[in-house]
């Protein structure tokens, strides 16, 4: 009951706050999401220590849902290590932004909506990690899509932000696309949807091949890549990663909670929860590595010019979802959830401390205009400085532990593709590294590049922000230290239990502690010269990097335009859809059907009827002469054939 | 109460409505007033001895209940035989629920001629129950082609602009395919000296006879759907049609062509059912696209959602055609959902084109602000069409795309490309009507839902949760109906190339 309780709570905040705001008022619907997040992520403890330490995994059924021929899916709980896990990062992340947006909306007119919608998202994220079939985790994975959406587009007089909201909304149904044929090819597969049936007969099926789309396929890889697409779309890889950076045009608590700790996630969560079916394909295993490595590399280039400090943190979200994707490709799951988990509370504090930022510039975004507040919000810069060494992997910060743990991994795979997601990596991470330190030296030290009127008004958050940061600081400093024997250390087996299949095949977790030490240090140094060359660049001589851009123009509009991905599907998909759309439109309903169909018949038998109409002239002669014509006729071919 | 004529009862009691109203007599704001109470007093009876019907139902048989039979024509076999299965009480249920949400939806929209408008509305209501509850081929003839008249007077009435237009071009449409359908009847009744439903399901058409009976069938339901090409008639009728015709045009007559397919076609001719298929994949899945990509460049609001409706019952048509539970079931499904909520996307509509008295979407925008009531019934029902889990969209959608996977993949590719498009559109419209700044003048002093609106779309948002959330309350009763389709059109396939085998 209790469990149910955690799950649904939020959706009853959600209720109250969303139709009875009005009565209750903002402070009330405040009052009520915060309790009600809170008692959730109290119970999420309680759950964590029953499932995970303890070991009692339940699935626990509500409601029978859908039931058509063999199809059979219920409404089910089901909590397992992994569930326990997510569950400990959304509802605390979750209890952490609620709280923080009380401070962070106050000047805004729509709290109660606000709340809601945040309580919403919350709920549907829960019913994600929950599931225990996947037209379940469908449900949510596609709740959590709208209550983003409704999010992003919160400010909806702000045009920007409904274009936001829209794409988030329709590139994550591409990657939706694909997450549906996923579920059919497994259903076709397994005659089930449910997890734990599915998972009992992978083994049997690992060898069977299977006819989609006209072409032959070992059938566990198909239905990988398929859902695998949908973990693209949902957690911006390469390809479908486009919204992510749009999507921060949503207020600043939106982009922690959804756009960093939880949301994009789910993707992540969804391939760690299939392992059982992942690794039996080692072509999908690789695919989702290169996917991963690429994105890590691609996105951290891209957060080294970006000006808008939301922005930055964006693309290092996505940077950081490409390790957790490669790490899952190398069968390195549990460090995959390891880093999600960290970086969960060390990311969430970066947007927060960005939205505090935000908050004492006077909605000021862009770094090229700030510069030397640090004195004046003390706080947040120091709570910054913690999120950024964690983020950069600095040693005993909570991103050390699981990115060096991912790094090592992808070395210790002793693959092709490990080995070019390891380079990768190593170059990804002095590139975070880079721009964590670009974005802090811009924002924080150096002159104040601001005008007088904004400098005047700098000020430090007020408690109920500063709290939420502090908690999700001491998690960013904590995590990593406190986790590690149980996520990725020896413990690991005995924490995870059947939550996710490692077969005997991707040893990787075991190779982890034989590797040469220098593939163990490299991160570290290579994030101490990262840090050290944006001190030099943008500290030391502020000069250099315009400079740079101006030598390498090329380079810098192709990084800043972020490797023209928009421009690329403006060009491929948006504008030929309207311009087909209204080609259709006039030419095929328009000319062809309506000319030739209804439109035309009527013509035709408008214009007959006039010819035929003509005849009738009312002359005697005019019809004599038709007669005798007649007549002259029948005659004629009388007399032929009379023959 | 089980031994009451129910089905004969639901059929002809808003005729009955009717004949009250016709009564009426004295001055006209009276007669207005009088007309509209008796009209929706009448419409809800009807939905609540509909009700009954649903409760004297034996979900755990497939044969035709609460059967009713006495003779019609002496002399001939053509008989009054009324019936229902678990796949046609739905669609009653569905009409029953529908007129009194669309007679409400009336009140503050049309005030011109209302006398004759709500008589129309409830001969209409009698059409479509008595169409999906015969079981007699030339009562079903008369029902199915009855429904177009009082259809066609709302539209040619109390329509738009261009509305002798649509109303011929819905006439000159649907009749070129029911004059087919009538020399098919003659033809089976000829072959098989009988016109009771029933019977003919059980007989065997020879192979090449089924091939042009089943075309001549396809001509006219095909038209009903309607599926592409034959569809440019429904954009213009949902246009020019007042909202509650609108309403009842989306959410019941388009029905009647699948209806149509479940109930002759693939029974009655499985082996023409059969060679057909790709046919109807083919002209489903350019339906799905095509009119999906059409919807995103209008600029009218009916229209958009009249394209979209397109699009969805292109899922449906897949799903019969598809022959597997799921399919059958999941194509069910779509139609009670679309019924639903694209007549409740059109009664959106209708509240703001009552305000405003424009459809153009370029005239609106940043509603929001004014009217948060309407953009949260709004958003919800752009949801379910966009086939969110948790409403009524996503089950039919879903298991048509699960039950085509299973025999053809690549078709549920192209149909799933569907769930792009259709948030493109859907969302596209919402942002454009509801969202943004409002800026217009006119529309600074508009006002939310009254009342009367909540109550007319609370019944509407419970059932679009409700078929999210326990879809099984509806999927049930249609198991065993749906089963025994699927069983009998097996057999018949079976048999068919047993005895090609055979032949050679």
């Amino acid at each position: 009951m209790m469990y149910i309780a955690a799950v649904f709570l939020p959706l009853l905040g959600s209720i109250v706050a969303g139709l009875f705001g009005r009565f209750i008022g903002d402070r009330g619907a405040q009052l009520v999401t915060c309790t009600l997040l809170g008692v959730s992520a109290a119970i999420s403890g309680l759950i964590f220590k029953s499932v995970a330490i303890d070991g009692n995994a339940v699935v626990i059924p509500l409601l029978n849902w859908i039931q058509s021929g063999t199809v059979n899916v219920s409404w089910a709980l089901k909590f397992d290590t992994l569930t326990a896990v997510m569950m400990i990062v959304v509802t605390w992340v979750s209890f952490m932004v609620h709280v923080y947006s009380v401070g962070y909306m106050s000047h805004d007119p729509s709290k109660p909506r606000f709340m809601s919608y945040l309580s919403l998202f919350t709920f549907a994220m829960l019913m994600l990690v929950t599931a225990d079939n996947l037209i379940q985790m469908f449900f949510g994975w596609e709740g959590v899509g709208v209550a983003s959406y409704l999010l992003i587009g919160f400010w909806f007089h702000k045009p920007s932000a409904n274009a936001a909201a829209i794409k988030a909304f329709v590139v994550n149904r591409v990657g939706d696309f694909g997450f549906a044929l996923g579920i059919f090819g497994v259903y076709y597969m397994f005659d089930s949807v449910g997890f734990d049936a599915i998972f009992a007969a992978a083994p049997e099926k690992a060898g069977a091949t299977v006819t989609f789309f006209g072409i032959e396929w070992h059938a566990v890889t198909i239905c990988c890549l398929l859902l695998f697409v949908g973990a693209m779309g949902k957690s911006a890889q390469l390809g479908l990663h486009t919204w992510l950076p749009d999507a921060m045009e949503g207020p600043t608590p939106v982009s922690a909670l959804i756009h960093a700790a939880t949301m994009v996630t789910a993707g992540v969560f969804m391939v760690a929860r299939m392992s059982p079916l992942f690794e039996f394909s080692d072509t999908a295993l690789a695919t989702v590595t290169i996917i991963g490595a690429l994105t890590a590399f691609f996105a951290a280039t891209v957060g080294c010019v970006q000006n808008d400090i939301k922005r930055i943190i964006a693309y290092s979200t996505c940077s950081q979802l490409g390790y957790m994707f490669f790490a899952i490709g190398v069968s390195a799951y549990q460090a995959a959830i390891f880093h999600l988990m960290t970086h969960a509370f060390f990311k969430a504090l970066l947007f927060l401390g960005a939205g505090s930022v935000i908050h004492a510039m006077s909605d000021e975004q862009d770094i090229r205009r700030m510069g030397g507040i640090w004195k004046h919000v003390k706080v947040t810069w120091a709570l910054m400085w913690i999120g950024s060494l964690a983020l950069a992997g600095i040693p005993f910060f909570a991103g050390y532990y699981s990115k060096d743990t991912i790094l090592e991994a992808a070395y210790a795979a002793h693959s092709n593709v490990g080995l070019l997601a390891y380079g990768l990596g190593v170059a990804a991470a002095f590139l975070t590294a880079f721009y964590s330190w670009r974005l802090l030296i811009l924002t924080f030290h150096g002159k104040p590049r601001a005008d007088e009127h904004t400098m005047a008004h700098v000020h430090e958050s007020p408690a109920v922000m500063v709290l939420p940061l502090v908690v999700l600081a001491t998690g960013a400093v904590l995590a990593g230290w406190l986790g590690y024997e149980m996520f990725v250390g020896h413990d690991r087996a005995e924490f995870w239990k059947s939550a996710i299949l490692v077969t005997a095949a991707h040893p990787t977790m075991e190779n982890l502690h034989h590797i040469p030490s220098w593939v163990a240090t490299l991160p570290t140094v290579v994030a101490v010269s990262g840090i050290a060359l944006a001190y030099i660049l943008y500290m030391f001589a502020p000069s250099v990097p315009g400079m740079l851009a101006k030598s390498f123009n090329g380079i810098y509009l192709f990084l800043l335009n972020k490797w023209y991905f928009d421009e690329l599907y403006d060009f491929l998909f948006v504008r030929p859809a309207f311009k087909l759309g209204r080609g259709l439109w006039k030419g095929g309903d328009g000319a062809l059907i309506d000319g030739v169909g209804p439109d035309g018949v009527a013509a035709a038998t408008k214009a007959i009827a006039g010819k035929v109409g003509r005849l009738q002239s009312g002359y005697l002669y005019h019809y004599a002469f038709a007669m005798l014509i007649g007549v002259a006729t029948f005659v004629t071919w009388y007399m032929f054939n009379a023959r | 109460m089980t031994d009451w004529p129910l089905l004969s009862l639901t059929t002809f009691l808003p005729l009955v409505g009717a004949l009250f109203i016709l009564a009426i007599r004295g001055e006209a704001q009276v007669v207005a007033r009088n007309a509209r109470n008796v009209a929706l007093l009448t419409s809800v009876a009807t939905f609540v001895v509909s009700l009954f019907i649903l409760s004297g139902f034996d979900p755990a048989s497939a044969d035709f209940q609460l059967k009713e039979s006495t003779t019609w024509l002496p002399g001939t076999a053509i008989a009054y035989t009324m019936g229902v299965d678990g796949i046609s009480v739905w669609f009653v249920l569905l009409s029953t629920f529908l007129t009194p949400i669309c007679i409400l939806s009336s009140i503050g929209a049309v005030e011109t001629r209302v006398k004759e408008y709500m008589i129309s509305f409830l001969i209409l209501e009698t059409m479509m129950v008595g169409m999906f509850c015969a079981l007699d081929m030339v009562l079903f003839y008369v029902f199915f082609e009855g429904v177009l008249i009082p259809m066609f007077i709302i539209i040619g009435v109390w329509g738009g602009q261009r509305r002798v237009y649509a109303a011929f071009k819905l006439f000159l449409y649907t009749l070129a395919g029911s004059v087919l359908m009538l020399i098919a009847m003659l033809a089976m009744y000829f072959d098989a000296h009988t016109t009771d439903i029933p019977t003919l399901m059980a007989h065997a058409f020879d192979g090449r006879m089924q091939l042009w009976l089943w075309l001549a069938f396809f001509a006219s339901f095909a038209v009903k759907v309607p599926m592409w090409p034959v569809h440019t008639w429904l954009p213009d009728a949902h246009v020019e049609a007042p909202t509650a015709g609108s309403v009842i045009l989306a959410g019941v007559l388009l029905k009647m062509g699948a209806y149509g397919f479940i109930r002759f076609s693939v029974p009655m001719f499985p082996i023409a059912s059969e060679y057909f298929t790709p046919l109807i994949y083919t002209l489903s899945i350019v339906a799905v696209i095509y009119t999906s990509l059409v919807a995103l460049v209008q600029d009218d609001m009916k229209k958009l959602i009249a394209y979209s409706s397109i699009a969805h019952m292109g899922y449906v048509t897949i799903g019969i055609f598809s022959m597997t539970t799921q399919g059958v079931e999941g194509a069910m499904y779509q139609m009670l959902s679309h019924g639903i909520v694209s007549g409740a996307l059109f009664l959106c509509v209708g509240v703001v084109y009552d305000r405003m008295h424009t459809r153009e979407i370029a005239r609106y925008g940043g509603l929001v602000e004014r009217m948060p009531k309407y953009a949260a019934v709004f958003m919800l029902m752009t949801m379910a069409s966009v086939g969110l889990p948790g409403t009524s969209g996503f089950v039919g959608e879903f298991l048509v795309l699960l039950g085509v996977f299973q025999v053809n993949s690549w078709v549920a590719f192209f149909a799933a490309t569907g769930l792009v498009l259709g948030a493109c559109y859907a969302l596209y419209l919402y942002r454009r009507v509801v969202f943004g700044k409002l800026t217009r003048e006119d529309l600074k002093s508009i006002m939310d839902l009254s009342p009367r609106e909540v109550a007319m779309f609370a019944p509407m948002i419970v059932l679009v949760i409700w078929m999210g959330v326990y879809p099984n309350t509806f999927l049930e009763p249609m198991h065993a109906s749906v089963a025994k389709l699927i069983d009998n059109f097996e057999l018949a396939k079976a048999a068919a190339n047993g005895l090609s085998v055979a032949a050679r």
